[in-house]
């Protein structure tokens, strides 16, 4: 093959797929740009995989079955950020100003790197950012976070959630006097979150509260579980994530500590965080504000209009209900409605970023709405305001028998008053460090 | 004292698996000089090549022998593509080819054989056996009995058979091992091989621990203050190196951490390394370069 041949075979190639994917990218003018920063590949990758699937087969289902959100389509893209904070602004930064005239009225940065390196260049932008289970927790108070919006279950409820479950168990409140309770967690930031309101809660309740940090990745742990031995907690509460927790599981196991004593925290509640420890994780506890199962009314409808004419985005079908897929379909359910609810006071068309910060703020989602949607006991009824950008607070706690996640509770809900002040304090700091004046919520509407 | 005793074997135990990762390593450096960075993922790539057999049914044993398979081509294929074309340049140019090597590796893994996290049952039960009032992992008593067959198996591959002395040749002096006939390609080929076995036996013993998934390869990160504690040139330092690693982090974890936050384990074990790189840089077993100047 010649030179020039060789070139002109490249430049076709480069044209096809520069065109190509243009074309199939390419938004018609009431369309609604949802933006996807993803990591299909690197260490988290299959923690990603099924929850991409969950938002892309929702959207698909909006488009294709209910005809877009009143007659506004999605379109989407994807932009590989493999979990990290630079990718994730290189996603964002790519992202931010729409697609063909397609505008972004939501963000998800997927992945807490992400979610701090942007929360104040969003902020600027006017962007919202949707944080589920993740984030800065004293983005709960808008009046600071205007466009963060940390929904459903801060670090911070997932504490209390526990604590309460644990009550439950013990038989109250009265009986965690004297009590040990442990907390495993990832030493990083998202690890040590929960140190603050577990502090105020063993304080309220007299348990005692131990901390045993395990550093990244964490795939040897014999010294932090000789520890737990040596202090023979009640209860433990897993705060790992990745590898982290399927290790931790395995070395409970090997060190006696009984997995039904065990609650794995929002990001330790997976399928792939447990399908490794093998029969050590029989038993294992776990709260999440996504449970796991495929049996909810929203499977129903996307089994027969998605899945099974084969426009699934899942590659694996076993993933369908994964508590990672279900994650997706609520993530994207939440950006849905909150369109929704924008589109009732500017009009049925495509959103900008502000409006779509409005319909977050003025988001209702109850239990007749979760009805509708066919989210009803997958999803916790959702009502955020200025005030309030983490509405909900409550987790149901599963338990894994071996092959599947069973549900042992309801909605167990978290002592938010009680944490308020905590938040209060922090967001308080934020915004005199920041030299920001929180607005007035009262005034918003 | 009892605590103390069950820290202190705890670690040693752990510390094997650590040496299980380091010894792959060690056996590409001796021969060629060069630092495989792709040692994890050639770890990561053998381990989901015998899940994947498995889950295709196909029985244990057969699955590790077409692991080996795998392996051995891979081998030759590295050594065709990626090193033979890269003969007699400089150490630091191979060690970036390495570099390259394990993001392909990787991305290949991911791209056949799926991003989802498997499991992986040896049969080997990980559960408490009290030896006295002292607490041992039987999981980690295997890894150990298995680092010390692996040890011993290289060590008469080494010093027994043909190509294990053609491979110490190489190892002592290329020139002089090139000038007697030895064919350096093949024992390229052949050391690249008996690393990725190595890197398999690693991979399915910490892929039976965490499951096996992406961040198997990052396991090497363990290995390398076990390497410069235990000299990159020894098989018998990289035992020890694990051994030193594993009991020195256990015992710091629970005895020191607690004073400073916790969680120092990662980086106590390169603490400790630098602390050897400025008493014996070579490490314990490692051969100290001499140089003419």
């Amino acid at each position: 093959m010649t030179g020039s041949s060789k070139l002109s075979i490249l430049a076709a190639a480069l044209m096809l797929s520069t065109f190509g994917s243009t074309s199939l990218a390419r938004a018609a003018p009431n369309e609604q740009f949802f933006p996807l920063a993803t990591y299909r590949v690197g260490a988290y990758a299959s923690s990603g995989i099924p929850v991409w699937a969950g938002m892309i087969d929702y959207l698909r289902y909006i488009n294709e079955v209910e005809g877009g959100v009143n007659g506004v389509k999605f379109v989407w893209q994807e932009c590989e950020s493999e979990w990290t904070a630079e990718k994730g602004i290189e996603c964002y930064e790519r992202f931010k100003k729409g697609l063909d005239g397609a505008p972004v009225a939501i963000y998800h940065p997927n992945g807490a790197p992400a979610a701090y390196a942007l929360s104040d260049k969003a902020a600027a932008d006017r962007i919202p950012l949707i944080t589920l289970g993740y984030g800065r927790t004293e983005a709960t108070d808008g009046s600071v976070f205007p466009h963060n919006f940390p929904v459903m279950l801060t670090f911070y409820s997932e504490a209390s959630v526990f604590i309460n479950y644990v009550a439950q168990q013990e038989g109250g409140f009265d009986k965690l006097k004297g009590k040990k309770i442990a907390t495993v967690y990832h030493d990083s930031a998202y690890g040590r979150e929960t140190q603050g309101p577990l502090d105020l809660l063993a304080k309220k309740y007299g348990f005692e509260n131990i901390q045993i940090p395990v550093a990244d990745p964490g795939n040897e742990q014999s010294a932090q579980w000789r520890q737990v031995r040596q202090a023979k907690p009640d209860w433990v509460f897993l705060r790992t994530w990745g590898v982290s927790t399927p290790v931790a599981i395995k070395t409970a196991a090997r060190f006696g500590f009984p997995a039904n004593r065990i609650v794995g925290d929002i990001w330790a509640s997976s399928n792939e965080d447990v399908l490794p420890a093998g029969d050590a994780g029989k038993g294992y506890l776990a709260l999440t504000p996504y449970p796991g199962g495929a049996e909810f009314e929203i499977h129903k409808r996307i089994k027969q209009h998605i899945l099974d004419k084969g426009k699934s985005d899942l590659k694996d079908p076993k993933s369908f209900g994964s508590v990672y897929y279900n994650s997706g379909l609520i993530n994207a359910a939440i950006a849905v409605e909150a369109i929704r609810a924008g589109q009732k006071k500017f009009g049925n068309r495509p959103l900008t970023g502000d409006e779509g910060r409005w319909g977050l703020e003025n988001l209702n989602v109850d239990d007749a709405r979760l009805k509708q949607i066919g989210f009803h006991g997958l999803m916790q009824p959702l009502k955020l305001s200025c005030n309030d950008h983490e509405g909900g607070g409550a987790a149901k706690v599963q338990q894994w028998d071996g092959a599947k996640w069973n549900l042992v509770t309801d909605w167990v809900h978290a002592d938010r008053k009680t944490l308020r002040p905590l938040i209060d304090a922090k967001s308080a700091a934020y915004a005199k460090e920041k030299g920001i004046t929180p607005r007035d919520c009262s005034k918003e509407s | 004292m009892i605590f103390f005793l069950e820290t202190l074997i705890g670690g040693l135990l752990a510390g094997t698996m650590y040496s299980l990762v380091a010894i792959g390593f060690v056996l590409i450096f001796k021969a060629s000089g060069v630092f495989n960075f792709a040692q994890g993922a050639m770890l990561l790539f053998s381990a989901l090549t015998f899940v994947s057999l498995q889950e295709h049914g196909i029985p244990f044993l057969q699955s590790l022998l077409l692991t080996v398979v795998v392996i051995v081509i891979g081998a030759v294929a590295i050594e065709r593509a990626v090193l033979r074309p890269l003969m007699n340049r400089s150490q630091i140019t191979l060690f970036m080819a390495t570099l390259g090597l394990s993001f392909i590796l990787e991305g290949l893994a991911q791209g056949l054989m799926g991003a989802e996290v498997r499991a992986l049952d040896l049969g080997i039960e990980d559960t408490p056996l009290m030896l006295g009032e002292v607490m041992v992992s039987q999981f980690d008593l295997v890894a150990a009995s298995t680092a010390a067959v692996l040890v011993t198996v290289l060590a008469l591959l080494f010093n027994k058979t043909h190509i294990g002395i053609s491979l110490r040749a190489v190892a002592d002096d290329t020139r002089a091992a090139l000038s007697i006939g030895i064919n350096l390609n093949r024992i390229w080929q052949i050391v690249w091989a008996v690393a990725g076995c190595a890197g398999l036996v690693a991979g399915l013993l910490w892929g039976a621990r965490q499951g096996v998934q992406f961040s198997l390869s990052l396991v090497v990160l363990k290995a390398l203050p076990v390497l410069i504690i235990g000299g990159f040139t020894s098989i018998g330092g990289a035992i020890v190196g694990g051994l030193i690693v594993g009991a020195a982090e256990n015992l710091a974890e629970v005895y020191v951490g607690p004073s400073i936050g916790g969680g120092i384990t990662p980086w106590f074990a390169y603490f400790l390394a630098l602390v050897f790189l400025h008493v014996r840089p070579a490490g314990l077993f490692g051969e100290r370069a001499i140089e003419r100047v």
